[in-house]
């Protein structure tokens, strides 16, 4: 008995609901990004794009992965990769509270039936030098969405500033099925045959073996490794990207600017990021360590964010 | 417009309503009323400033979407007023009964004519003058051009930019109203104009809403629009919880004062409903059940007629109701949700006994420098059973026993899942698994139980309200700890300074004091400082240790300053008795809290009678004389010789001395502070007399010196328990020798 509706959304109509609303207020509809993250927030349609001048609206769903979270699928609230719905909207509009309200009418909760409260909470990510200033958006005492007016990123101020709403789906699915446990959420039904597909259907297995990976399986030593390979190549490229920073300016020199492959170095990152996850959900990274390996992964995404910004704003100055 | 009408349109002499609404995202529920004070402060002060208010009356309106200042019948304008500016001297400005350049100069500058100049004489010589009349601004105008600095001025704890980097608020400001009675103030703030439109509750009147006027109209206004008045959602929120609970029988809500303050400030329009969770769950601790509803869920408690709690709980909504219970079912979901995790990490925690995590505690860091938990634990182990040894010494009861295992375990509930997940539970869950865990085979009901009382207890005092730890073996455990914490900070030079304090030391440092106090344990301050430090001697974190600092001496004044906390603002006690003592106890040494409350409390007792008004009066009087010899050069004999004294009133008072000072050292060795201050009191005639008739300062050195001697230890007597100079006397006492 939850909303009014009788026939609540499935888990890929919720998405797609969410898709074509915010497609439809003028939003780019990226495709989960391909690499590893522990957020929607990491994805270089996040992470870079609210860095430099350059206006974007985008959104998109991103799996995001976070080893130490993860339960074996026995837990019915709690998952090694859940699911979020992304939205990033630099600069904010005025009426950018409203805009996400009504993207909630659109998933048919009926407002006038249930108890909102915007309650603060700031985000800080030490990993990527980034924090904003926000709320947890509370539905009937349920939080359904981190809204967060993003302050810096990278260690970078950023002006314009940007809106990020992250949708929790598979809270929200719950909600809206009225389901107790994430993995009855009913992820679609098939028009034809009628049959239901489950969560659990789909992600139950990946929840189990990811877990027995996370905590039992992955290797320590050649975690990190990968760690230390991933962490030097991205080291490497940024140091390339200083020295041709200081070459005399000629023709030749700015198109090697703007090719220049920062867009990989942020993919080494986001695999050191991924993979200290991994071996901290391991507990093989000592107390001593800990801060110290998060400052090297920071170091990493701030020397990309600096080179970021100046190959932003070069362009965005060609254009103007 | 023209006469009588001013230029902002009021006619001269009426005192319109002023209204200020700032409409905003959501304000953090924290940070609502006190910038509601500091807005109406400014505005007050403003307007006051601007000679705007003379009896004017400021109210605010305040909800998280906004922060509205009413100030009732202000001015209209500033008034005029007529000043008169000096100008040249009249030989510079007249020569031969003609106006000079410096005369025509002035008159322009003045904007007046040569001849409306006057001349005044002054002190100095004939000047001329010009008489000016300033006309008073308009309130619509001064108010249009000050208002948008107060607005910026607004102190935020933490703010954000949100257009460019110099528009900082605390969220994004959407609307602005600001009108003298039904007209509007145009001011500009971060791009905003004010107007007279202000918005309704985000869900039940969401729309813009046109206010009529300053004043009443304002709040009949919002009324309308279901926006509610703090004090008016404060109310109507407690109404909604007794309604509530009410539909079950003998049932009452338990009464948070922080937590009725944030669902007042998080809501417009408030309401409350009563919610269920399973029986099955009052099996969980109700510490574990009461945080996650309070603090991860903002819902209140309701237990039966006994104190215990009942499977209901409230929600406070930011709406009129809920008739078909669709939000109640939300809000039921998700406490069962919170509930089957806070069980499920119960059940899981449980596969390792405490026991068995000591070792784990190497990976939890305590401190950078100081290290580990596990290092700390092996510190206040020892540290607690010197504390232990010297309660046994004098005579008290303690279980070294149970101290030693509590403080083994006492940190260990830091890896249990549970604590991950609710970090404020941290030595509550620790007490609870110690209770229900096999601690030691064969361990008897009893120990186990003081065991996890004291592991329970180990953060107490939280707060200044808080209780202190139950038992003697929590209490050296509490103070153990706090204590190991306070050293290593001070040892690294990490003291706190003015208002920064964020290790909490001066929190902890009084929770030392009280429970020391409270359970009257012969712990002394100095003696808990070395004792802890020696626990960190060739430890790694030693090495760490700041080499330029003197630890001992900045803890001493530290501890100083929270002991005389605790005896002023917590016992109470006036603030020359606590310099008093402080003076004589723990400035000389005397560190035992308990020892130094029952000086203040002896101090207070006696301080009204008037012989220890006298003792006060004679004990500042020895003091400057004693200075004023030392200035001199004149020292006092070794001992006073009765033989080479020939007045009477000298001898007599040496008498008495003698025949009380074993008498007083006694009492202090008993510490039977107000006996012995109550012999003092016969000292009080002999000394008023030798003071009477006794000259101290003569000019023959042998008989000087000897007197000298006299009232040194005279006033060694008078100060054992406190230094009576320090006492405030009612009468004026004289501070030079009367000659």
């Amino acid at each position: 008995m939850n909303s009014t509706k009788s026939n609540p959304l499935t888990f890929q109509e919720l998405i797609l609901r969410l898709q074509g609303f915010w497609a439809a207020r003028g939003c780019v509809l990226q495709q989960p990004y391909d690499v590893e993250v522990g957020a929607g927030t990491m994805a270089p349609e996040t992470f870079l794009r609210v860095l430099g001048p350059n206006p974007y609206k985008v959104a998109y769903v991103q799996p995001s992965r976070r080893p130490a979270d993860g339960r074996y699928g026995e837990n019915p609230n709690r998952l090694y990769k859940h699911t979020q719905l992304q939205v990033i909207l630099k600069p904010p509009p005025e009426n950018v509270q409203e805009l996400y309200l009504e993207s909630l009418t659109a998933i048919g909760i009926d407002l006038t039936q249930h108890d909102l409260k915007f309650e603060e909470d700031n985000w800080e990510s030490p990993t990527l030098g980034a924090w904003g200033i926000g709320w947890q958006v509370m539905l009937d005492g349920l939080e359904i969405t981190q809204f967060t007016y993003f302050q810096q990123c990278g260690g970078v101020d950023l002006d314009p500033i940007s809106a990020e709403l992250t949708y929790g789906l598979e809270r929200i699915a719950a909600f809206l099925q009225d389901v107790d446990s994430i993995y009855e959420i009913l992820w679609t039904r098939d028009p034809q045959s009628g049959r239901a597909t489950t969560y659990a259907d789909v992600r139950l297995a990946d929840e189990q073996q990811f877990s027995v990976y996370n905590f039992e399986a992955a290797d320590v030593a050649k975690a990190w490794k990968h760690f230390e390979l991933y962490e030097a190549e991205c080291g490497a490229i940024l140091e390339r990207h200083s020295e041709l920073n200081q070459e005399i300016s000629t023709d030749n020199s700015e198109a090697k600017r703007t090719r220049f492959p920062l867009l990989a170095a942020y993919d080494l990152c986001l695999k050191c990021s991924h993979l200290f996850n991994i071996l901290d959900a391991r507990g093989a990274i000592s107390v001593t360590e800990r801060v110290g390996v998060i400052a090297r992964v920071r170091a990493l995404a701030v020397g990309i964010a600096k080179a970021w910004v100046n190959q932003e704003t070069e362009s965005f100055e060609a254009v103007a | 417009m023209i006469w009588p009408y001013s230029r902002g349109g009021f006619p001269i002499g009426t005192m319109p309503d002023f209204l200020l609404e700032i409409g905003c995202e959501e304000i953090p529920a924290r940070m609502i009323e006190a910038a509601s004070i500091d807005l109406r402060d400014r505005i007050g002060k403003l307007l006051e400033r601007e000679r705007l208010s003379l009896q004017s009356v400021i109210s605010s309106f305040d909800t998280p979407r906004r922060l509205g200042i009413l100030a009732s019948k202000i001015s209209s304008s500033q008034p005029d007023v007529t000043e008169q500016l000096m100008g040249p001297s009249v030989k510079v400005a007249f020569k031969d009964g003609q106006p000079t350049s410096a005369a025509h100069a002035f008159a322009k500058k003045s904007g007046v004519s040569v001849s409306e100049l006057a001349k005044v004489t002054t002190p100095k010589g004939e000047y001329l003058a010009a008489t000016v009349a300033n006309r008073g601004r308009s309130a619509h105008e001064v108010l249009l051009e000050l208002l948008p600095k107060e607005i910026a001025s607004i102190y935020w704890p933490k703010n954000m930019y949100w257009r460019k980097p110099n528009e900082r608020f605390v969220r994004p400001v959407r609307w602005l109203v600001a009108m003298l009675d039904g007209e509007v103030i145009p001011l500009e703030f971060f791009g905003l104009v004010a107007g007279n439109e202000t918005r309704g509750h985000r869900i039940l009147a969401d729309h813009a809403v046109k206010i009529p006027g300053a004043g009443d109209a304002y709040v009949r206004a919002l009324h309308e629009a279901k926006v509610l008045n703090r004090s008016e959602r404060e109310h109507q929120i407690r109404k909604g919880l007794d309604t509530a609970t009410r539909t079950v029988p003998a049932a009452r809500w338990r009464e948070d004062k922080n937590l009725l303050d944030a669902v007042v400030n998080l809501t417009e329009f408030p309401s409350a409903i009563l919610g269920s969770f399973d029986k099955s769950y009052l099996e969980l601790p109700e510490e574990v059940l009461v945080t996650v509803m309070r603090d991860h869920q903002k819902y209140f408690a309701v237990e039966g007629s006994n104190g215990k709690l009942l499977p209901h709980f409230l929600a406070v909504l930011n709406t009129d109701g809920d008739p078909q219970g669709i939000i109640r079912h939300g809000h039921e979901r998700v406490l069962r949700a919170r509930f089957n995790d806070a069980h499920f990490f119960w059940q899981t925690d449980q596969k390792h006994p405490l026991r068995d995590r000591a070792q784990s505690l190497k990976k939890v860091i305590f401190q950078r420098d100081l290290g580990s938990y596990y290092d700390k634990t092996r510190r206040v182990q020892r540290l607690c059973s010197w504390l232990c040894e010297i309660i046994r010494r004098n005579g008290m009861a303690v279980r070294p026993g149970v101290v030693h295992k509590a403080a083994m375990l006492a940190k260990t509930d830091l890896t249990t899942e549970l604590v991950k997940e609710f970090t404020e539970l941290q030595g509550i869950v620790g007490g609870l698994y110690a209770c229900a865990q096999d601690l030691d085979h064969g361990m008897p009901e009893a120990t186990r139980q003081a065991i996890a009382d004291a592991i329970y207890d180990q953060y107490k005092p939280a707060s200044l309200e808080d209780a202190v730890p139950r038992t003697v073996e929590g209490s050296v455990l509490a103070i153990g700890d706090k204590a190991d914490t306070i050293v290593g900070m001070f040892a690294l030079g990490l003291q706190p300074t003015g208002s920064k304090d964020p290790f909490a030391l001066r929190r902890q440092a009084n929770g030392i004091v009280r429970i020391i106090a409270e359970h009257k344990l012969p712990i002394g301050l100095n003696q808990l400082s070395s004792d802890s430090y020696e626990t960190y001697r060739g430890t790694a974190a030693e090495q760490k240790f700041s080499k330029q600092n003197d630890y001992a001496e900045s803890l001493r004044g530290f501890f100083r300053e929270r002991v005389e906390f605790y005896l002023r603002d917590v016992l109470g006690f006036k603030y020359d008795v606590v310099n008093a003592v402080l003076v004589t106890g723990y400035d000389a040494g005397c560190d035992n809290v308990v020892d130094l409350v029952a000086r203040a409390s002896a101090v207070t007792d006696v301080r009204d009678l008037p012989d220890f008004q006298s003792i006060a009066a004679a004990s500042k009087r020895i003091r400057n004389i004693l200075r004023q010899a030392s200035e001199k050069g004149f020292r006092p004999a070794l001992a006073f010789d009765a033989g080479s004294e020939n007045v009477e009133e000298a001898k007599l008072l040496h008498q008495k001395l003698q025949e009380i000072t074993p008498r007083v050292e006694e009492g202090i060795a008993r510490r039977e502070y107000i006996d012995t201050l109550r012999r003092l009191a016969i000292l009080r005639e002999p000394t008023d007399k030798f003071f009477d008739k006794v000259m101290v300062m003569v000019d023959d050195g042998a008989i000087r010196a000897n007197r000298l001697a006299l009232l040194q230890s005279l006033l060694n007597n008078f100060s054992t328990i406190a230094d009576f100079s320090e006492i405030v006397t009612e009468g004026k006492e004289s501070t030079k020798e009367l000659k």
